[in-house]
C-alpha cells in the first residue's frame, strides 16, 4: 500500500538537500525552523503538565478564598457546631461531616468484605472463560453514572428498605440497649442507612477491581508452594495472597473510601437533607456533598455561600488526604511487584 | 488428625461459598438496576422525548433541549480538555519520564482523577461564574473539561510508555527532530489507546451532574447560547425526579435510560478498541 504523503520530516529533509545547492544559509534557515518547532512543542507539553499542578493549586486557593468569610466569622467553631440556620446566619459543619463519615463507614463496612470475596472468586475459583465477562460486568457497575443510582435509590431501593429491612432491624434490635439507639425511630425509607447501602454498591467495583489486580500480581510460585504443602484454597488466600498484597488492598480500599466520601448525587437523593446529628441510622441526615448540591444555588447572602464553600474545602482536604494515602500505598505495591 | 482435616475443608468450603455468593450479589445488583431502568425507562420513552422541549408540570413534553445541551457541553468539554491532557501526558512519557516534575504531576493527577466532582463545580463557580456574574453553559463545559483532563493525561501517558523505544530510535536516526518523532511516530503507534482514553473521559462526563449544578445551572427553554444557563440531561433528571409531578418523574426515568445507554455504549466501544489493540 502506498502510504499517504504528508508534509513529513522526510519531505523537509529532501527539501534540505535541494536547498543545499542554493546555499548554506537557506539550509540553516530550514533547520532552524525545525529547531524552533521542536522547542515550542516541548514548552507546550511542559506547560500542560505544569497546568495539572496549577489546576490543583487553583482548586485549593479558590476554595480557601471563597470560605474565608465563613471561617473568619465562625473560626474553628465551624467544625464542631451543629446548628445550620440560614435565617439567623448561624452555620456549623458538624452534621454534614458526621453524615459523610457515617455513610462512608457503612459503605466500607459492606463493600470491603464483599469486594474482597468477589476478587477471591475471580482469581481463585472462577473458570478462566468466565473471568473476563464477570470482571467487565462488575466494572460496568462503576461506569453507571451516580445520578442513576440516585433515582434508583429514591424510587426503588428506599421504598423496598422501608417495607423490609428497616422494620426488621427495628423489631430485632429495638429492645437491645445500645443497638436500639442505632435503629431508633420510624422507618422513613430514606436516611443514612439507605445512603450508606447505595454508596456500598457504588464503591464495590473499585474495591473489587483493584483487589483483583493485586491478587493477580502474586507470583504463582508462592501460591503453588502453599498448595504443594496441602493448603486449602482459603488458606492460600488467607496466609499467602492477603499478606503479600496487603498494601495494595489497603490502597484500593482507601481509593474506594475517597469515592464514598465525595459522592454527591446518589446520596443527595436518599439522605433526606436534615441538618442534625442523630444516633439513629434510620434517621434522615445530610452529607457535605449533599448539602452543597441541595443548597448552593438557593443560598442567599455571602455568609451562606461562603459557609457552603467552606464545607467544600473540608471535603476536599479529607478526600485529598485519603486519596494521597491510597496512591502512596498503591505505589509501594507497584514497586514491590514491578 | 482426621477431625482437623475435616474442619479445614469445611472452613474452605464456607469461605469459597461466601465468595461465590458475594459475586452473585454483585452481579445481581447490576441486573436489578438495569432491569428497573429498562422497565421504567422504556415506559417513558417515546418519539416526543427526542422532539419536544421540557414541559411545565402537568403538560406533556420531551427532553430535546437537555439532550442538545448535554451534547454541546460534552463535546465542548472534550474539545477543551483533550489537547491539554494529551500535551501533559506527552511531556510525562516523552520528555520527562524520569523527572521529579513528572512524578509529582502523576501523583497530583491521580488524586484529581478521583477528587469529588462537586468540588470542581465549586472551583469553577469561584473562578468563572462569580466574576462573570451569571451562570453559563461555557462555565459548565469548563467544569467538565477539568474532569476530562486527568483521565486523558493518565491514558496518554500509559499508552506512550508502551510504545517501543526502537521506534523512536529509528525515527531519530533519520534525523527527525524530537517533536516530529512524537507527533508522527509515537502518536500513531499509541492512537487506539489514546482514543480509548478520550472515549472513557466522554463516558465519565456524560453522566456527571454535580459540577453542572452551579455552573451551567439549568434552562427550561431552548438555548444554545454559551453565555446563558444551559439545560443538561443529568440536571433535568435531578430536578424532575425530585419533583412531585408524575409526568416529570416519567421523563426523568426516560432520561436516565438514555444516559445509561450512552455511557455503557461508550465504555464498551472503548473496551473493544483497547482489546483489539492488545490482541494484535
Amino acid at each position: 500500500m502506498q502510504p499517504v504523503r504528508r508534509r513529513s520530516v522526510v519531505d523537509v529533509a529532501l527539501q534540505g538537500d535541494v536547498i543545499e545547492a542554493y546555499g548554506v544559509a537557506a539550509r540553516a534557515k530550514a533547520l532552524n525552523r525545525l529547531r524552533v518547532i521542536d522547542i515550542i512543542f516541548r514548552i507546550l507539553t511542559r506547560a500542560a503538565a505544569l497546568g495539572v499542578l496549577i489546576l490543583l493549586g487553583g482548586v485549593i486557593i479558590s476554595l480557601i478564598d471563597g470560605s474565608l468569610p465563613a471561617l473568619r466569622t465562625f473560626g474553628l467553631n465551624f467544625l464542631v457546631e451543629e446548628r445550620w440556620n440560614p435565617v439567623t446566619e448561624k452555620f456549623g459543619a458538624l452534621a454534614p461531616i458526621y453524615g459523610t463519615l457515617v455513610t462512608s463507614f457503612i459503605a466500607m463496612l459492606i463493600a470491603v468484605p464483599l469486594g474482597l470475596l468477589i476478587a477471591v472468586f475471580l482469581t481463585e475459583l472462577c473458570p478462566m472463560w468466565l473471568r473476563r465477562p464477570i470482571g467487565i460486568a462488575i466494572e460496568l457497575l462503576a461506569g453507571i453514572p451516580s445520578i442513576i443510582y440516585g433515582i434508583w435509590g429514591l424510587f426503588v431501593f428506599a421504598p423496598f428498605l422501608q417495607e423490609t429491612l428497616q422494620p426488621f432491624l427495628i423489631a430485632v434490635f429495638g429492645n437491645i440497649p445500645v443497638l436500639s439507639m442505632l435503629f431508633a425511630g420510624p422507618p422513613y425509607g430514606i436516611g443514612m442507612l439507605t445512603a450508606g447501602l447505595i454508596l456500598a454498591i457504588m464503591v464495590l467495583p473499585f474495591v473489587t477491581s483493584i483487589s483483583r489486580d493485586v491478587f493477580d500480581a502474586v507470583p504463582p510460585v508462592l501460591k503453588e508452594a502453599a498448595y504443594g504443602i496441602g493448603c486449602t484454597t482459603w488458606e492460600v488466600v488467607r496466609y499467602v495472597v492477603l499478606p503479600y498484597t496487603r498494601v495494595g488492598v489497603i490502597g484500593g480500599v482507601m481509593l474506594g473510601l475517597g469515592r464514598a466520601l465525595g459522592e454527591t448525587m446518589a446520596v443527595t437523593f436518599v439522605i433526606g437533607n436534615a441538618h442534625r446529628v442523630s444516633s439513629s441510622l434510620l434517621a434522615p441526615g445530610t452529607t457535605i456533598s449533599a448539602t452543597i448540591a441541595n443548597e448552593f444555588t438557593e443560598a442567599v447572602g455571602d455568609l451562606y455561600t461562603s459557609s457552603l464553600i467552606a464545607l467544600g474545602l473540608i471535603l476536599f482536604v479529607i478526600t485529598f488526604i485519603v486519596l494521597a494515602i491510597a496512591r502512596y500505598m498503591l505505589l509501594r505495591i507497584e514497586r514491590r511487584i514491578g | 488428625m482426621n477431625a482437623l482435616y475435616a474442619a479445614r475443608r469445611r472452613r474452605n468450603r464456607i469461605m469459597m461459598g461466601l465468595s461465590l455468593a458475594a459475586t452473585l450479589v454483585g452481579l445481581g445488583w447490576l441486573v436489578v438496576i438495569l432491569a428497573v431502568l429498562l422497565w421504567e425507562g422504556f415506559s417513558g420513552l417515546s418519539l416526543a422525548v427526542f422532539t419536544e422541549m421540557t414541559p411545565p408540570p402537568g403538560a406533556t413534553g420531551g427532553l430535546l433541549n437537555p439532550i442538545i445541551g448535554s451534547l454541546i457541553l460534552t463535546v465542548l468539554a472534550v474539545l477543551i480538555g483533550t489537547p491539554i491532557g494529551i500535551l501533559a501526558g506527552t511531556y510525562m512519557a516523552e520528555y520527562g519520564r524520569h523527572d521529579r516534575v513528572t512524578s509529582v504531576v502523576r501523583f497530583i493527577n491521580d488524586i484529581l482523577l478521583s477528587a469529588p466532582s462537586i468540588v470542581v463545580g465549586l472551583f469553577i463557580y469561584e473562578v468563572m461564574v462569580a466574576p462573570m456574574g451569571h451562570f453559563s453553559g461555557l462555565a459548565g463545559a469548563v467544569a467538565l473539561a477539568v474532569i476530562v483532563i486527568p483521565v486523558v493525561v493518565r491514558t496518554t501517558e500509559d499508552m506512550l510508555i508502551l510504545v517501543p523505544n526502537q521506534l523512536r530510535e529509528a525515527a531519530a536516526a533519520l534525523g527527525t527532530p524530537r517533536a516530529f518523532v512524537i507527533t508522527t511516530v509515537c502518536y500513531r503507534a499509541a492512537k487506539a489507546g489514546m482514543i480509548t482514553g478520550v472515549l472513557l473521559a466522554t463516558a465519565r462526563i456524560s453522566g456527571e451532574t454535580a459540577p453542572l449544578l452551579f455552573t451551567a445551572l439549568n434552562n427550561q427553554f431552548w438555548s444554545t447560547n454559551l453565555n446563558a444557563p444551559m439545560a443538561s440531561l443529568p440536571t433535568v433528571i435531578f430536578q424532575f425526579a425530585l419533583s412531585p409531578y408524575k409526568d416529570w418523574q416519567v421523563l426523568a426515568w426516560a432520561g436516565a435510560l438514555i444516559i445509561t445507554f450512552t455511557v455503557l455504549a461508550l465504555s464498551i466501544v472503548a473496551r473493544a478498541l483497547s482489546a483489539s489493540r492488545t490482541q494484535s
